[in-house]
């Protein structure tokens, strides 16, 4: 059993703040963490891993600082991290994106182990878009079982998985065939903390780095930003909403409301509530 | 499975710990750095002045790389009266090229210490806490960490996990503080634009400014200080525990009524705060530093009460423990001895060096401040020095031959008179004498 563990590294969402002058996100200062949908995905490979034996290898495309990332799987428990990093492959949608990873994917394949399950995150957490991992899954042309919440069986003999899908109107069980991949919701489990062995290990641990070179069947049209057809024609923060705002003071709460509605009568409200 | 072995371990990835890893591992020897934060200075405060020399002896040039903020080229001293302030200072274009000190802030500079000793082969762990100091009867022989499968096994032992020492006190070297050791400094960051600091406290580029002030705190014991840094100042003030609990002050009130200090308000107006925090101080002195050594530890920086407050000195005393504890081990790998005796390289060296010899010196502080009352020396002197320079220059017809007489009854009297004047002007002497 050979599970490929999607990651990707982002800034940590939750320290995230907007320049309200250039209206662009504010990176500098911001921790770069693991997209936590990613890390249930590593759980529940890793899960597989302590019950079968099942070999656990991370890949993620990104910059070189991405390794920090990759060293925290490491240090998790998965055995081999492979990072896809080289300029060419910047500037990718989700479109050059997957098609990136589905390449990654089969050449962990044909030079490790064939490929049972691949996890992806949900969604990332600075994307929010979902797209990759059903991407990498049509291009593979694996079975796909988008926001699973469980896996209530891997059965190896059969070769076949079943889970639950998360949907807005219940619960749907679904059972398939290998190879699959499965994008996961943070229900499906709590990722765990690393031993000692493992941190040990993965602070000397240097990630398999494969660049474009590495791929000799790329089509580099379908790459980086030359691949990515998605135009972000706009972004803006939405303008605050001015209230003017008035301090009343009276005695006592009747002195108070008579006051209050004095003001209000006072307003163009009684016109546009047709009362005057 | 157990875990590979390895030279030496050091706890705490503070000054004194980088300091120790970076010597041990530059010297080949097979280091392990465990810190508790998720990264080096996440959690680590200090006022933030770095001094050159003592990192100079370590890493050479290394202004030329380090996250430092600005260059110090004036210190000044504030005596704080209610809405006054007499100042010294002393400002010198000598403090520059290389600078004599520069401000920083802990979340950058450990990191980058850290990451220093990373690439010199140390092997960091974060987000680790040590909870226990592993023995063989009475000799250290490891660690236990809080993850799972967390021994780890050394030859030696650094510990430098700071003021607060855990594993110290396990080691029975390191009593429970008392109150009257150790201070509680509260500290903010608070961003302005460059432009203003420039303006406000008269710098040029690189050029930085620090203040220390006296007074105002509601006759505790303690200092304020007043640090400037790239774009934000550093601002805090630390009190005696001890008077904390006299006075049921809380560390944060006291800081958010030093601020309306008019001589503050208006260096801090326009400020955002962006960070509060605190921390402890040692202030024991000479006579708290526990042994520095046994069979198979050492302990290096706060954890060893190595801080000289009345300069406001810390760091530099503990990255110069964590290389004199680097250099005994090294000697001890070498001779394969690592006893107490193997390390006493430590302590020998320790002791010929101006950390002990500074920390013997103020020997008598410690005792001063417990004798004396501290609303005298931090709150009545002050204000009447403030009073004295205030009668001295208003012109209001009174001569000045009586204004000097005013000054001069002012200082006796908050005193208790001219003999008890003299007195505490002795003490304070032998104090800073030795
Ligand atoms: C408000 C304030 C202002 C100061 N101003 C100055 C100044 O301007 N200049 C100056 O030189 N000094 C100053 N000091 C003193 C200086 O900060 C200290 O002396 C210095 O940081 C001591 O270094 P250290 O490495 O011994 O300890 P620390 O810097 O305290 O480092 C200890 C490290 O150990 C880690 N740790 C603790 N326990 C464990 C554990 N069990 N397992 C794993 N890791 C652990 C901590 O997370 C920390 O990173 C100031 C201190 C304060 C509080």
């Amino acid at each position: 059993m050979h599970i490929v563990v999607c990651i990707k590294q982002v800034p940590d969402s939750r320290e995230i703040r907007i320049d309200p002058v250039t209206n662009t996100l504010v990176r500098q200062g911001v921790p770069a963490i693991v997209n936590y949908y990613d890390l249930h995905g590593l759980e529940e490979a890793l899960r597989f891993k302590d019950e079968m034996g099942a070999r656990v290898t991370v890949v993620s495309m990104g910059p070189p600082s991405a390794e920090k990332a990759l060293r925290q799987c490491i240090s998790m428990g998965a055995d081999e991290a492979v990072l896809v990093s080289d300029r060419g492959f910047a500037g990718a949608d989700t479109l050059a994106t997957s098609y990136v990873i589905a390449m990654t994917v089969q050449k962990v394949a044909a030079e490790m182990e064939p490929v049972d399950i691949v996890f992806c995150g949900k969604q990332t957490l600075d994307g929010d878009t979902g797209q990759v991992g059903p991407g990498v899954a049509c291009r593979l042309d694996y079975e796909q079982m988008t926001y699973v919440e469980k896996v209530v069986e891997l059965n190896e003999g059969e070769r076949t998985v079943t889970v639950h899908r998360h949907l807005e109107d219940g619960v749907e069980v679904v059972k398939t065939k290998l190879p699959v991949l499965i994008t996961v919701l943070t229900e499906l489990n709590k990722p765990r903390r690393a031993s000692l062995p493992g941190v040990l290990r993965a602070a000397k641990y240097k990630p398999i780095v494969w660049s474009t070179n590495d791929f000799p069947d790329l089509d580099r049209s379908k790459i980086g930003l030359k691949g990515s057809p998605t135009i972000v024609s706009k972004t803006w923060v939405p303008e605050p909403r001015k209230v003017n705002t008035e301090m009343i003071a009276a005695d006592g709460v009747e002195a108070l409301s008579a006051a209050l509605i004095d003001k209000l009568w006072n307003t163009d409200l009684p016109t546009r509530l047709g009362w005057s | 499975m157990a875990n590979e072995r390895f030279d030496a371990i050091v706890i705490g990835a503070g000054p004194a710990g980088s300091a120790a890893a970076y010597t041990m591992a530059k010297a080949g020897l097979n280091v392990v750095l465990i810190e508790r934060g998720e990264f080096p200075g996440a959690k680590n405060i200090f006022g933030g002045v770095i001094y050159r020399k003592q990192l100079e002896e370590i890493i050479p040039e290394f202004w030329k790389e380090a996250p430092l903020e600005r260059q110090i080229v004036e210190q000044r001293l504030w005596l704080l009266g209610d809405q006054s302030v007499v100042t010294f200072g002393h400002r010198n274009e000598a403090f520059k090229e290389p600078a004599n000190c520069w401000t920083g802030l802990r979340v950058k500079f450990d990191q980058w210490f850290a990451g220093k000793a990373e690439q010199a082969g140390s092997l960091n762990i974060y987000e680790t806490v040590v909870t226990e100091l592993l023995r063989e009867g009475n000799k250290v022989v490891g660690v236990r960490t809080d993850r799972e499968e967390g021994d780890l096994y050394a030859n030696v032992v650094v510990v430098a996990d700071g003021v607060n020492s855990l594993l110290g006190k396990s080691l029975g070297v390191h009593r429970e503080w008392k109150p009257d050791e150790v201070s509680l400094a509260v500290k903010e960051v608070i961003a302005m634009p460059k432009e203003k600091i420039l303006d406000r406290f008269n710098l040029e580029d690189n050029e930085g400014v620090t203040i220390e002030f006296v007074g105002q705190t509601g006759g505790m014991a303690g200092l304020g200080f007043l640090y400037t840094n790239q774009d934000t100042l550093s601002f805090g003030v630390g009190v005696m525990v001890s008077d904390l609990k006299r006075t049921h002050v809380k560390p944060y009130e006291l800081l958010e009524s030093v601020k309306q200090h008019p001589m503050l308000k208006r260096v801090l107006q326009g400020g955002e705060t962006k960070e509060y925090s605190g921390h402890l101080i040692p202030e024991g002195g000479y006579h708290s530093i526990p042994p520095l050594s046994g069979d198979g530890w050492l302990i290096c920086g706060d954890a060893a009460q190595l801080v000289n407050f009345v300069h406001r000195e810390g760091t530099n005393l503990a990255m110069t423990s964590g290389r004199f504890a680097a250099e005994a081990i090294i000697e001890a790998h070498a001779a394969g001895n690592f006893s107490r005796a193997g390390l006493m390289g430590y302590d020998r060296r320790v002791q010929g060096s101006f950390v002990h010899k500074d920390l013997k010196k103020y020997r008598g502080m410690h005792a001063m401040m417990r004798d004396v009352d501290p609303g005298l020396l931090f709150d009545k002197l002050p204000r009447a020095v403030n009073e004295a320079a205030y009668q001295m220059l208003l012109i209001d017809g009174v001569s000045k031959a009586e204004k000097q007489r005013m000054a001069i009854r002012g200082l006796t009297g908050v005193a208790g008179g001219t003999m008890n004047l003299v007195k505490l002007g002795i003490k304070g002497w032998r104090a800073i004498n030795g």
